[in-house]
This record gives C-alpha cells, sequence and structure tokens, in this order.
C-alpha cells in the first residue's frame, strides 16, 4: 500500500517535471527540472528493487551529467528567446506524433502478459541471499566483464574527444616541446663565472642571466625573465651607472 | 517478481516509461532550435528505457536488465559530454547554437 503510494507520487512528480523540461523558456529552470525528474526516476527504481542503480542515477546523473549542462547553460551566452521564435510551428504536428506513438504503446502493452518464466533457468538470476550490489557486482565482473571494459573504452575515447574538442592554444599556455628540450644542452642555461670575494653576483649580471640565448632555446613564455631583466637594465641607467 | 514491485504491477511501470519516451519525443519536436533541451529530451528518452529495463529486470528476477542499464548510463553520459563539447566549439566558432545554422558545416 504505502509502495503504491510512492510510486504515484513519484510518477506525478516525474512526469510534471518532464513535461516542464521542455515546455519552460528558460534553460536553467529547465535542467533544474530534469534533476528533480531523475531524483523521482531513482525513487521509481528504488521501488522496483534496484538500490544500486538508484543511488548510480542520483550520483551519475544528477552529480555530473546535469551540473555539466547547468556549467554549459551558464558559461555560454545565448539569445534564448530567439531560440524559441516559431517553435509552435511544429508543436501540432509533434503533438499528433506524440499522441499516435502513446495510442501505440498503450494498445501494445494492454494487449501484453509477461510469460510465466522459470527464473532459475536464468544464467543470471537474482539471488536472494545477496545484496543488489553485491550480485550486480558479481555479474559485472565475471558474466559481462568484456562489455564493462569496453564501457570503460568508450567513457576514455569521449573523454579525450572532449578535451581535443575544447582545448584552445593561448599565446600564454605553457606547452611542452620535446624537440627543444632534447636540442638543448647545459651549456646554453648555465654560464660559470668567477666571483672575487665580497662582490656581488648583480655585477657581472649572474642572476638574471642568460646573455640572449635563453629566449631561442626556451619554449616561447617559459621564462618571465624578458621583462625582469630589462627592468634591471633600467633601473641601473637611472641610478646613472 | 520483487515483492514490492508485485504490489504495483508491471503495467504501470511500462506506462510511465511510455509516457516518458512520448514526453521525450515531444521535446524534440517543440524544441527544433535549441540544441541543448534537445540533449536533454534524449536523456529523458534514455531514462524511460531505463525504466523499462529495471521493471523488466524486476519483474522477471533476472539481472541482466540492470547490467543493460549499467552500460546504457555510461553511453548516455559519453553522449553528453560530447554534445555539448560540440555545442561550445561551434558557439565558439559562430556565436550562437542555431540548429538551422549547422547545416553551414557541409562543403
Amino acid at each position: 500500500m504505502i509502495a503504491q503510494l510512492f510510486f504515484y507520487i513519484f510518477v506525478g512528480i516525474l512526469l510534471f517535471s518532464a513535461a516542464m523540461v521542455i515546455t519552460v523558456r528558460n534553460p536553467v529552470h529547465s535542467i533544474l527540472f530534469l534533476i528533480l525528474g531523475f531524483f523521482n526516476a531513482a525513487g521509481l527504481f528504488l521501488i522496483a528493487g534496484a538500490e544500486f542503480l538508484a543511488m548510480l542515477l542520483i550520483i551519475v546523473y544528477v552529480g555530473a551529467i546535469a551540473v555539466l549542462f547547468l556549467f554549459v547553460v551558464m558559461m555560454l551566452d545565448i539569445d534564448f528567446s530567439s531560440l524559441r521564435e516559431g517553435a509552435q510551428k511544429h508543436a501540432a504536428l509533434g503533438l499528433c506524433l506524440g499522441l499516435v506513438l502513446l495510442l501505440e504503446l498503450w494498445m501494445a502493452l494492454s494487449h501484453w502478459k509477461v510469460l510465466p518464466t522459470d527464473s532459475n533457468a536464468s544464467l543470471t538470476t537474482n539471488v536472494q541471499h545477496l545484496t543488489n550490489t553485491e550480485a550486480l557486482g558479481t555479474l559485472v565482473y565475471t558474466h559481462y566483464v568484456l562489455l564493462f571494459q569496453a564501457c570503460g573504452i568508450v567513457l576514455l575515447v569521449a573523454m579525450m574527444g572532449a578535451i581535443t574538442l575544447t582545448l584552445r592554444d593561448h599565446s600564454t599556455s605553457r606547452r611542452q616541446n620535446v624537440a627543444r628540450q632534447h636540442v638543448r644542452k647545459a651549456a646554453d642555461t648555465l654560464e660559470l663565472t668567477t666571483v672575487q670575494l665580497g662582490e656581488s653576483v648583480i655585477e657581472h649580471g649572474g642572476v638574471l642571466r642568460p646573455k640572449g640565448s635563453y629566449n631561442e632555446i626556451a619554449a616561447p613564455g617559459s621564462y618571465g625573465l624578458d621583462i625582469k631583466e630589462s627592468e634591471y637594465l633600467q633601473n641601473k641607467e637611472e641610478k646613472g651607472e | 517478481m520483487n515483492p514490492t514491485l508485485a504490489a504495483i504491477g508491471l503495467g504501470p511501470y511500462l506506462f510511465v516509461s511510455a509516457v516518458l519516451l512520448v514526453l521525450g519525443v515531444l521535446g524534440i519536436f517543440l524544441n527544433r532550435k535549441n540544441v541543448i533541451i534537445l540533449l536533454m529530451a534524449l536523456e529523458l528518452i534514455l531514462l524511460s528505457a531505463n525504466l523499462n529495463l529495471i521493471a523488466f529486470s524486476s519483474a522477471l528476477g533476472d539481472l541482466s536488465g540492470q547490467v543493460m542499464v549499467l552500460f546504457v548510463l555510461t553511453i548516455a553520459a559519453a553522449e553528453a559530454a560530447i554534445g555539448l563539447a560540440i555545442v561550445t566549439v561551434y558557439f565558439r566558432n559562430r556565436g550562437s547554437i542555431q540548429v538551422e545554422d549547422i547545416t553551414m558545416m557541409k562543403g
């Protein structure tokens, strides 16, 4: 009885928020409704007995994907009012299509019965004495291990794709230049000078080295020494040395 | 069958997931210009598929349905990440995310 009550509450909020996702004008509100919908879907998962996936839905969907959507919507300065123009043009068509689809699904579902199955015959029976997470883990790491690894590869490729798509070269960004690193020798950057006792290193230009060859050898922008060196020389001139 | 699910039955679950699917499809028609809402409608459709899989998995006492949901979640995450990356790059180049303008990209 209590399960039924919760089921209908969750369903009501889920369907309401799904409807709001596709109709509200402000995309930020739409994402927030999506999050509400995911939470209620997680409730439905819990009622069906899939505890691990319910938690996963909250962590992965709400914690990662919905927040990603939120970031993108808030970072891009999009004129959303222009995007809404002409939205009503296809609304009638969409509504007709949706109604037909719903009718068909209802017709299919209402005249269909699940055959009584022998759950012992299944390879992947939900064993009663295990928790849901344990049973799922046992299954994923044995029977579905190849698919599981393939999922890892899919995620890796998605990550690399997203990084390559959005990475932008900046004039101030510091990148590794392997060829330059290999060509570089100790003599290019290091110079030994004999300093007399009690003499300052600055008189030899010591700490603010090297004499010019630095920037050709090093990657551009790697060192902030150009400015400091010129400032030092300027100060020296001002002092009248 | 799971005892709590048995109290409700498989039918309501399937109907909810059907309505969610229809809402997702409707969202694609209603927001044809806004790629971000399109991606969210896709998430709704995937969620309805997940709900279906979980309901069947629970009703038949077979855990493979839940494993499939795990994989669908992975694919959905990858799809959202790539989709949003493309939207970001497109916005950077064009200054808008009008779906109609994207046809410009063809040769």
